[in-house]
């Protein structure tokens, strides 16, 4: 078991940088997920970790070592690739031993932690098959095997459920959490999907463009995000982005309003605003309540209804021409072109400073 | 989306006319034709009608026998020996020209070896023809293994990531682009006994120590060349195919082969080479079958000689068919070597099999 700790790390391939200074702490036993949109540098920084990418500056230390210039091997790093990368002409059984076969372990020590790795993972009786024969969940699942078995410090997961199917993704996404309360080790995991992201973490790293833009628990990024881009990054669907114009600040409370949104006092504020300026007022559809049309702070037409049974999502258009979402957490059916009022509360609601 | 054209199955046929009609030609047709002629008598050109004459042209080519010779005694029984000390034996010729022996009749000896004092000797109705069976499977046993082995060595090689590898790249490819006629007459110069560049190299890396061979004139080293130039020769072909498969192995399989911290040799023993096993089936059996067909490097370096050491089974085909004229011959002996690839390319497939 060991702690992985990123100081100021930077990646450039030639002229393009690809990570511009990491900081990033995560403590033995966490499981802390990479999250952000594609490209934004967050397989880059695993595979540094792991020791397949150069460091280009900054220091990386696993359990107090720096393993800057380390191959893979000595860092104690154990990885499953999305593609599982597990060796087509090897049964399961050879392809869980591999590491051990590497580096040459006795027969006997091999079958006992290939077995353990296997009833861990409930696939013992998938032994013997060759990965031709397997579903691409077995096939993860083999991958993850392998990865147990030579007991690494530091396991990593990069994108390990984007090729399986939805219902797949639900089952996987689960037992890795098991494993992870099973084993008790340092996980770092990448993915682009929010959803797996705020299930699995401990604490959440979110990058875009190669900069941290915020780490923190799932709930604290929801309920607190630090910027416009975790924000709307985190949470389905997106949080609503109004342009608002702030009129009054006082205690850290800002009088906000538009055209089509009443004048209301938001005590979240995340950015310093002045008075005078444009801001962003953001709200997550969640929060959104349907009442009457003069009723509620904001006023607007349904564009559109989504019933998805225990859920609905409303498309409302603003009268200043701009779209919001709400979500209502009941099946209800509000015809397109009629007149809505939305309320919501102001304690959930988020000022910031910068506009999308 | 089926139009008119691809529901047509007349269009189809007519587009397919010509290259049909050429394959069958100049492969098919002449491929059953030789199965026929080797059961006649069939000459290129000749007064005479053909006759069929069953498996003779076989039994012409493929005749063996092995006798045994008692060494010459004198009146007390003992056994003569010649100035050397040798044990004289008669001649093979008192058996083979012998009316007693018409089993052996025009039989020549191939070669003979010495258990005590009787001598044993092989004796075959065609030996040039023996001759040329086993330089064409010495070729293939040497020309297979080493050419194949260095094409994946070179094709490890430039299959790295480095700045200018595409010049390598050209480079071992270019003899392939070559005509092997061409790559022939160059060599010939290049082995020559008296002036040769090969002689000139040695002799300069050895500080005028080395004593020119004439290579290609030499019964010892003329075959030994002729295999060193054509694995020089086709090697680059070879390296793009491995290349190629080489190219379909998964990156992120050498990852995690990284990761789980294989070192070079053990990557290539667990990653490299099974993924490459399709490959090596194909590359295997293609210069198994180009090796067979060994022809061009002879025809031009040697016709032959000296003394038969480059003789080979399809250049002996050849020779006979139109240079003797003897078309049932030659088809004889193309029938021969059929069966024979057909049956290395069958043990090599069983050998290789997917277990």
């Amino acid at each position: 078991m060991a702690d992985v700790r990123l100081k100021n790390v930077r990646k450039s391939f030639g002229a393009v940088d690809v990570i511009n200074g990491v900081d990033i702490e995560v403590e033995d036993g966490e499981f802390v997920v990479f999250v952000g949109p594609s490209g934004c540098g967050k397989s880059t920084l695993l595979r540094m970790i792991a020791g397949l990418e150069d460091i280009t500056s900054g220091t990386l230390s696993i359990g107090g070592t720096v393993v800057n210039e380390m191959p893979p091997k000595e860092r104690g790093v154990g990885m499953v690739f999305q593609t599982y990368a597990i060796f087509p002409h090897m049964t399961v059984r050879e392809n869980m031993g591999f590491g051990l076969t590497i580096a040459r372990a006795g027969k006997e020590e091999k079958d006992r932690r290939v077995n353990e790795a296997a009833r861990i993972l409930q696939m013992e009786h998938l032994l013997d098959r060759r990965p031709s024969q397997l579903s691409g969940g077995q096939r993860q699942r083999v991958a993850i095997g392998r990865a147990i078995v030579r007991k690494p410090s530091v396991f990593l997961f990069d994108e390990p459920l984007s090729n399986l199917d939805a219902a797949l993704r639900m089952d996987m996404r689960m037992e890795i959490g098991k494993l992870h309360q099973q084993l008790e080790a340092t996980m770092i995991y990448v993915t682009h999907d929010q959803v797996e992201a705020m299930t699995l973490a401990d604490k959440i790293v979110v990058l875009r463009d190669g900069e941290v833009m915020q780490v923190g628990t799932p709930m604290e990024l929801y309920h607190n995000p630090a910027n416009l881009f975790v924000a709307g990054f985190i949470g389905a669907p997106s949080m609503n982005f109004l342009s608002v114009d702030v009129s009054e600040v006082a205690d850290g409370v800002a009088l906000v309003s538009n055209p089509s949104l009443d004048p209301v006092r938001i005590g979240s504020v995340k950015q310093p605003v002045a008075v005078g300026h444009k801001a962003t007022l953001g709200i997550r559809p969640q929060y959104l309540h349907p009442t009457d049309p003069d009723k509620g702070m904001l006023h607007g037409t349904v564009a559109l209804t989504e019933r998805l049974g225990a859920e609905t999502i409303v498309d409302v258009a603003m009268k200043d021409g701009t779209k919001i979402i709400a979500a209502l957490s009941e099946d209800r059916m509000l015809d397109p072109g009629t007149e809505i009022g939305l309320t919501f509360d102001t304690e959930q609601a988020h000022l910031f400073a910068e506009h999308p | 989306m089926a139009s008119k054209l691809t529901r047509s199955t007349g269009a189809g046929w007519a587009f397919a006319l010509p290259g049909f009609g050429l394959i069958a030609l100049f492969i098919i047709v002449p491929f059953f034709f030789a199965f026929g002629l080797s059961l006649t008598n069939q000459r290129l050109i000749s007064p005479n009608p053909t006759e069929y004459v069953g498996f003779e042209n076989y039994r012409d080519l493929l005749s063996l026998s092995v006798i045994t010779l008692e060494p010459e005694r004198d009146d007390s029984g003992a056994v003569i020996r010649d100035e050397d000390g040798e044990i004289e034996y008669p001649r093979v010729r008192t058996i083979t020209r012998s009316d007693d022996f018409p089993q052996y009749r025009g039989m020549r000896e191939w070669f003979r070896w010495q258990s005590a004092e009787t001598a044993r000797v092989v004796i075959a109705s065609d030996v040039v023809f023996m001759k040329a069976l086993v330089n064409t499977l010495m070729f293939v046993l040497v020309v297979a293994p080493v050419q194949g082995g260095l094409a994946l060595i070179l094709a490890l090689l430039i299959n790295q990531k480095l700045r200018g590898i595409n010049i390598y790249r050209a480079i071992y490819f270019m003899p392939v682009v070559v005509s092997i006629v061409v790559v022939s007459l160059l060599w010939r110069f290049i082995y020559d006994g008296n002036d040769g560049l090969l002689n000139n190299l040695l002799s300069a890396i050895t500080f005028g120590g080395w004593q020119p061979v004439d290579w290609l004139g030499n019964p010892d080293t003329a075959l030994g060349s002729i295999m060193a130039m054509s694995i020089w020769q086709a090697v680059g072909f070879h390296m793009v195919i491995w290349l190629s498969g080489l190219q379909t192995i998964s990156p992120t399989l050498y990852e995690a082969a990284e990761i789980e911290g294989a070192s070079k040799w053990q990557t290539f023993r667990y990653v490299t080479w099974p993924g490459l096993r399709n490959t090596a089936v194909l590359v295997l059996i293609v210069i198994t079958m180009q090796a067979f067909a060994l022809f061009a490097q002879i025809d031009v370096m040697t016709n032959g000689g000296p003394l038969d050491s480059t003789q080979t089974v399809v250049f002996q085909a050849v020779e006979r068919g139109y240079g003797k004229q003897d078309i049932s011959g030659g088809s004889t002996i193309s029938v021969i070597l059929f069966l024979l690839v057909l049956t290395i390319s069958l043990i090599q497939r069983w050998l290789t099999r997917e277990k």
